[in-house]
């Protein structure tokens, strides 16, 4: 093993940044009288730009570092950049919500920068204790930001269900990597690829360990059946915390699942394939039919984010299934998953402003008639669920167009099939709020106050960005094919 | 005389299944998260016995990093149940139910 | 060349008129929403005339641009195991199909906005109308110029998402909502057959451009009746199923004309119902090597003609006659469409779209003038009241009902000698297409009389407002009705509308030289047809004019009908005795002339008539509607297994992940083990 150089460091350069910059936030935490804590926010998303030049810069340093166990590569240079942003536009989006909801605790921000850390960790990770260890910090950190408004019933619920789901899927996961290392002898995820692709090594036990793994990854993007913890978390915890859940977490955690399931345990392909097929399968539909009879936008947007879990699934079931031409598949996903990052933080956050002091407006009810308040954040609003429904022009319909289209090269016509049945009916669903806001007289509860301008700023960097994706998909097309190439 | 390696596994196996059943079954949180506290040992049994199988060190240091991050949940798993407490006064989990559908 | 290598600006100036009414529209005045979105279709119409007359300069009629790369989907495998490079450009395509289709959209679109300025100056929301119907040009102008299939689905979204919203413009209405509803249902349901055809596409062809796919369907690679051509046509027929209100699916457009008057005309009769008729149109090379695909269209086509025709017969709804009639005309360009003849199917669409939107812009003069009225039944003598509109509408009702002279005429005998003709025609078709001819006509001068002739039964204080329409209203349907009667000459006596579009439609059996028929059959057929029409339009005026008694009976059950005599509408002493005493007065002569021969034949043509309305009203009733409420109680029964997963219990969701954990283990012993 090679000794420990200053380049093992530059390589995690992002990490120690956001790590170093949640530490900071901490210890001044104290200091800081309740009055000023929105200072925190800006020192952390000074860090958070900070973190992404690093990213930036590190570039030309790229190459495994500290032992193999972790990989500086475009790949996981992609997933920083989305974990980055999404941490960026929550940030943005929680100032005035704290302050609204008179929860004025700087750690807020030492919490999402950490969540942040351990996300990058993980797509970092090309070991498995590695990942575990980045799992763990973003899990604990998301643990407590979930039960974050303490004197409310349904956050603490929210962050005990999560907890204490969350740790029983870990420790699944824990059983398969033991499992792992007992059958092959390394934890390595390259060493690992090279003792299973040998000829005859095919340890006996291998696929009860795949299995185990399996479910605690699928549990962090909630794969049906282990999505069945979803709905309640994202509607109890504080809204800019769904944000930031329904995203950072289930991005690293896909791209766990690449990397692992696509890279060091490849040979095992029927099995694989076969677990995200049926995976794909159940969670698309599960995901939208339970959607159809929601009234609380939250818990509407949480079985929406399940739904379109399922469709990165079936991207990466053609990625698979594609076999040495799995590019097209897995540059699918990451599209697939920078759109929704995009996608799913501004529709958060926005619910979150709406929700007004307490969060106690969250039906779709109480937005009836609110086009003709606020014609501006409705406009918004009906941008991002006509981009979440997949409709031409936005970053969803294009996000939806590759997956399928990788889907349909790899010959997975039955798959499609439900794919395109499911976006269909998810339409239904999401124009519901929007006939509310427009279609319907009345006065509505949700919050009518103007948007404070850091959420105003990160939804225009979001529908920007939706537009973008959605018109000029082709410079990011490129992005995404680059960053899928380091993988086999 | 050496303990073949698959005793190990039985007995992490069992200490796995106790942990399981006792999730499933128990209704105070406290107990649900010592149970899972059993299956992570379980996990570590199971690493060390394949660390001296194989003669490399990495399966320890995957057991105390286990360890340290079950410390970890536990603490906030406790912080966790005193807030619930002050706001619902219970502790049994089947009494959490406001979330649902 | 300036404007055509502009052309872009066509699409791009309606929508900045839509971007200026829905941004700030609130704060400006009526009469700067009118002059931007009025004005801005008018300079889109100017450019689209200036692209037609470069486009005949040409040397090859087509004009091909390339805005920018949209989508660059890369290398990849077809069907066929060939290597394929699929990009999509935002581009555009004017060749002859698309100038039509392009002139009528700007044209009759322009007139249909200069309308709305008079008939919704008194509404609320006016810049909120001009804004969607601005959206809805710009998706309208998207879907005619694409020149691939994908941008074609965009316009055709965007189209179905502007209707949704227009017919849905009173929305304080239960009703009109409840029809954006269906509307969007129904709409979704051919919307995905669509996408589904053009999935296939890309498998088969690598590509979506038009030129490309119509060249490799003519280069002889795919032989006649394959199978995967088949199935790409009937998915995108169900397309056109949806959007052109086709059998099954027409259901939504008469709910649709619970829209506002204009929005009727431009968007559910003249321009977005008639996408379907050009995406089959457009698509005629696939089409015509699947001819079992195209005996559905035509067979559909004929089907929902005539179908729609026999619901039109009892209406009572001025618009709602209307619709039925839109539908069954839709019909008619199908039919033609799948014997064939796309060329006289698109002239039907051009035609079409002149003396309909001529109708409903006439209609919309009289609800205009009558304070919102639409039963016709509180109409009648209208015609000395609102003159001018009067004209005009008699000029449209001659055009569709096929009377010689008017652009109607050409375009359905047209249609009507192809159906006979063609290789892919069918005696049967014809005759269902002549038979909706007469049904037609009687409907349509139904609708005439009982609107504009006879005694006035409009209620007196309606009366005492009675006024003819305001000039912005009036000059639209003079220009319609100028094109309703010169529209035709287009086509005849020389063939130059179908020399015009031929390098579109490169006619398979045209180009054999296969001849079936002479000339002197089409004269034959042309009489027929002319004489069925006139004999429609006697029937109407024998039973609404000269007789208004047996009208009675024709439509209302015989109790009813007694009580609704004696109270209202009927002067005609004679009759009225006639009925109420018609057992007493067997022993007249008269009467019993008339029970014998007329009254029989009245009583035949009721029943028929009101039975194949009851027929369509109880598929409406109970099929369409209901699955419109299974629907809703389907998503509440497959509620009930996720709500007994998700209890809200942390130990339920704990179970439930062992239990997955223990299915996918036993799944693989039961299934991968040996």
């Amino acid at each position: 093993m090679t000794p420990v150089q200053a380049l093992d460091f530059i390589r995690v350069l992002p990490e120690i940044v956001l790590a170093s910059c949640a530490i900071l936030v901490m210890v001044a935490e104290p200091f800081v009288s309740a009055r000023h804590t929105a200072a925190l926010a800006w020192v952390s998303l000074i860090g958070i730009v900070a973190a992404g030049a690093g990213n930036a810069w590190m570039r030309r340093f790229s190459g495994p570092a500290f032992g193999g166990s972790i990989a500086a590569d475009p790949f996981a240079s992609y997933f920083v950049y989305l974990l980055l942003l999404a941490a960026a536009l929550t940030l943005l989006g929680s100032v005035r919500y704290l302050e609204t909801n008179q929860v004025h605790h700087g750690e807020f921000y030492a919490l999402l920068l950490l969540g942040t850390t351990g996300a990058c960790l993980m797509v970092a990770a090309t070991e498995l204790i590695m990942i575990f260890i980045g799992l763990e910090i973003s899990s604990i950190s998301t643990y407590i930001l979930a039960g974050f408004r303490r004197a409310d019933k349904r956050s603490n619920e929210a962050c005990l269900k999560y907890f204490l789901l969350g740790s029983f899927a870990t420790a699944f996961l824990l059983y398969g990597i033991a499992f792992i290392y007992g059958l092959t002898g390394t934890t390595n995820l390259v060493q690992l690829s090279e003792k299973l692709s040998a000829p005859g090594a095919r340890p006996p036990l291998l696929w009860i360990a795949l299995i185990l793994a399996f479910v605690g990854l699928g549990f962090k993007v909630s794969t049906v059946p282990f999505h069945i913890w979803t709905p309640d978390v994202y509607q109890g915890a504080p809204a800019p915390v769904t944000a930031f859940l329904s995203v950072a977490p289930k991005a690293a955690a896909f791209a766990v699942i690449l990397r692992v399931f696509l890279g060091g345990l490849a040979s095992a392909g029927a099995l694989v394939f076969w677990l995200l097929w049926i995976s794909a399968l159940l969670t698309m539909c599960l995901g939208n039919l339970a959607a159809l009879w929601q009234t609380n936008i939250k818990r509407l947007l949480a079985y929406s984010a399940i739904a379109h879990a399922g469709y990165v699934l079936v991207g990466m079931a053609a990625a698979k299934a594609a076999g040495p031409e799995a590019g097209e598949g897995i540059a699918s996903v990451l599209f697939y998953l920078a759109a929704y990052a995009l996608m799913n933080v501004a529709a958060f956050i926005l619910v979150a402003h709406l929700a007004g002091a307490g969060e106690r407006y969250q039906e779709a009810d109480d937005c009836t008639g609110l086009a003709y308040q606020r014609p501006g954040v409705a406009a918004c609003l009906t941008l991002l669920l006509v981009s979440l429904s997949g409709f031409p022009a936005t970053a969803g319909f294009f996000a939806k167009f590759y997956v399928f289209r990788a889907a349909i090269h790899a010959h997975l016509i039955g798959l499609t099939l439900v794919a395109v049945l499911n976006s269909v009916v998810a339409v239904y669903y999401y124009l519901r709020v929007v006939v509310a806001m427009y279609m319907r007289e009345g006065n509505p509860r949700a919050s009518a106050s103007p948007l404070p301008w850091p959420l105003g700023a990160a939804l225009a960097l979001s529908l920007v960005g939706i537009f973008y994706l959605g018109l000029f998909p082709t410079p990011f097309v490129r992005l995404a094919n680059l960053a899928a190439s380091p993988l086999p | 005389m050496t303990i073949p390696p698959h005793w190990y596994l039985a007995l992490g196996t069992g200490l796995f299944t106790v942990g399981v059943v006792g999730v499933l079954t128990r209704r105070n949180v406290i107990v649900i998260l010592m149970s899972i506290e059993l299956i992570l040992n379980a996990v570590n049994i199971n690493l060390v016995a394949f660390s001296r199988m194989f003669h490399s060190v990495d399966g320890q240091v995957f057991a105390i990093f286990v360890i340290t991050d079950a410390a970890a949940e536990a603490a906030i798993g406790l912080g966790l149940i005193i807030a619930l407490f002050r706001n619902k006064e219970t502790v049994n989990a089947d009494e959490i139910d406001l979330l649902k559908w | 060349m300036a404007f055509l290598r502009h052309i872009w600006l066509i699409p791009l100036l309606p929508a900045l008129g839509a971007l200026t009414q829905l941004l700030a529209g609130r704060r400006l005045s009526n009469r700067a929403v009118s002059i931007v979105s009025v004005g801005l279709p008018g300079l889109a119409f100017l450019w689209a005339l200036g692209c037609f007359a470069e486009l005949l300069k040409l040397a090859a009629p087509t004009y091909l641009t390339n805005l920018y790369t949209w989508l660059p989907a890369g290398p990849f495998r077809l069907a066929n195991g060939s290597l394929a490079q699929l990009n999509v450009p935002v581009g555009f395509q004017l060749d002859p199909l698309s100038a039509v289709m392009l002139l009528i959209v700007t044209g009759v679109g322009f007139v249909i906005h200069v309308y709305s300025i008079g008939y919704m100056g008194h509404e609320g929301g006016y810049y909120r109308f001009f804004g969607y119907m601005n959206l809805f040009l710009f998706s309208m102008l998207i879907l005619v110029l694409a020149d691939n299939y994908l941008m074609m689905f965009a316009g055709w979204e965007g189209v179905g998402l502007c209707s949704y919203f227009l017919i849905g413009f009173y929305f304080q209405r239960k009703s009109a909502a409840d029809a954006g509803k269906k509307a969007f249902i129904v709409n979704r349901i051919g919307d995905a057959g669509f996408l589904l055809g053009v999935m296939l596409i890309t498998v088969t062809f690598g590509t979506l451009n038009f030129q490309q796919i119509t060249e490799a369907a003519r280069s002889g690679q795919f032989a006649l009746g394959n199978g995967t051509l088949t199935a790409i046509c009937v998915l995108l027929f169900v397309g056109a199923t949806g959007k052109s209100a086709q059998i099954p699916l027409y259901v939504w457009l008469p709910d649709a004309m619970e829209g506002p008057t204009p929005v009727s005309a431009l968007i559910h009769a003249a321009t977005m119902v008639t996408a379907g008729v050009y995406m089959v149109a457009r698509s005629n090379a696939l089409f015509v090597l699947a001819p079992k695909a195209m005996l559905l269209v035509a067979a559909i086509g004929a089907a929902t003609a005539l179908w729609a025709a026999s619901i039109g017969l009892v209406q009572n709804d001025i618009k709602r006659v209307l619709a039925y009639s839109t539908v069954s005309q839709l019909g008619y360009m199908f039919l033609a469409c799948g014997v064939g003849a796309f060329a006289a199917g698109i002239f039907h669409v051009m035609t079409h779209a002149f003396f309909k939107a001529l109708l409903f812009l006439g209609a919309g003069s009289v609800i205009h003038a009558l304070g919102g009225e639409q039963d016709m039944r509180k109409m009648g003598g209208l015609r000395r009241k609102i003159p001018i509109t009067f004209a005009t509408f008699v000029v449209g009702t001659l055009a569709i009902s096929g009377i010689p002279g008017f652009a109607g005429f050409f375009s359905k005998d047209e249609i009507l000698w192809q159906a006979f003709s063609s290789p892919y025609g069918h005696r049967l078709l014809w005759f269902i297409g002549w038979a909706t001819a007469g049904l037609t006509a009687f409907y349509m001068f139904r609708l005439l009389f009982m609107t504009f002739a006879g005694e006035s039964r409009v209620d007196a204080e309606v009366a005492h407002h009675l006024h003819e329409s305001p000039w912005t209203m009036l000059g639209p349907l003079v220009v319609l009705a100028v094109l309703s009667v010169v529209g035709g000459y287009i086509n005849w006596p020389t063939e130059r509308f179908g020399h015009f579009l031929e390098p579109v439609f490169e006619s398979p059996f045209r180009a054999a030289g296969v001849q079936l028929y002479g000339r002197n059959d089409e004269l034959g057929l042309m009489v027929l047809s002319v004489a069925v029409a006139l004999a429609g339009l006697g029937y109407a005026w024998l039973i609404y004019v000269k007789r208004p008694g047996l009208r009675e009976r024709l439509a209302e059950p015989p109790g009813i009908l007694h009580q609704i005599l004696l109270n209202k509408y009927y002067v005609d002493e004679l009759y009225d005795a006639l009925f109420v005493n018609r057992a007493k007065n067997l022993g007249n002569l008269l009467a019993a002339f008339d029970l014998a021969v007329v009254d029989g034949g009245v009583n035949a043509a009721g029943w028929l008539t009101r039975t194949s309305g009851d027929l369509s009203r109880f598929w409406d009733k109970w099929v369409i509607d209901g699955l419109v409420n299974v629907l809703g109680f389907g998503i509440k029964v497959l509620s009930y297994p996720v709500r007994v997963i998700q209890t809200g219990v942390v130990q339920t969701y704990a179970f439930f992940i062992a239990l997955g954990v223990a299915i996918f283990l036993g799944y693989y012993l039961v299934h991968f083990r040996p």
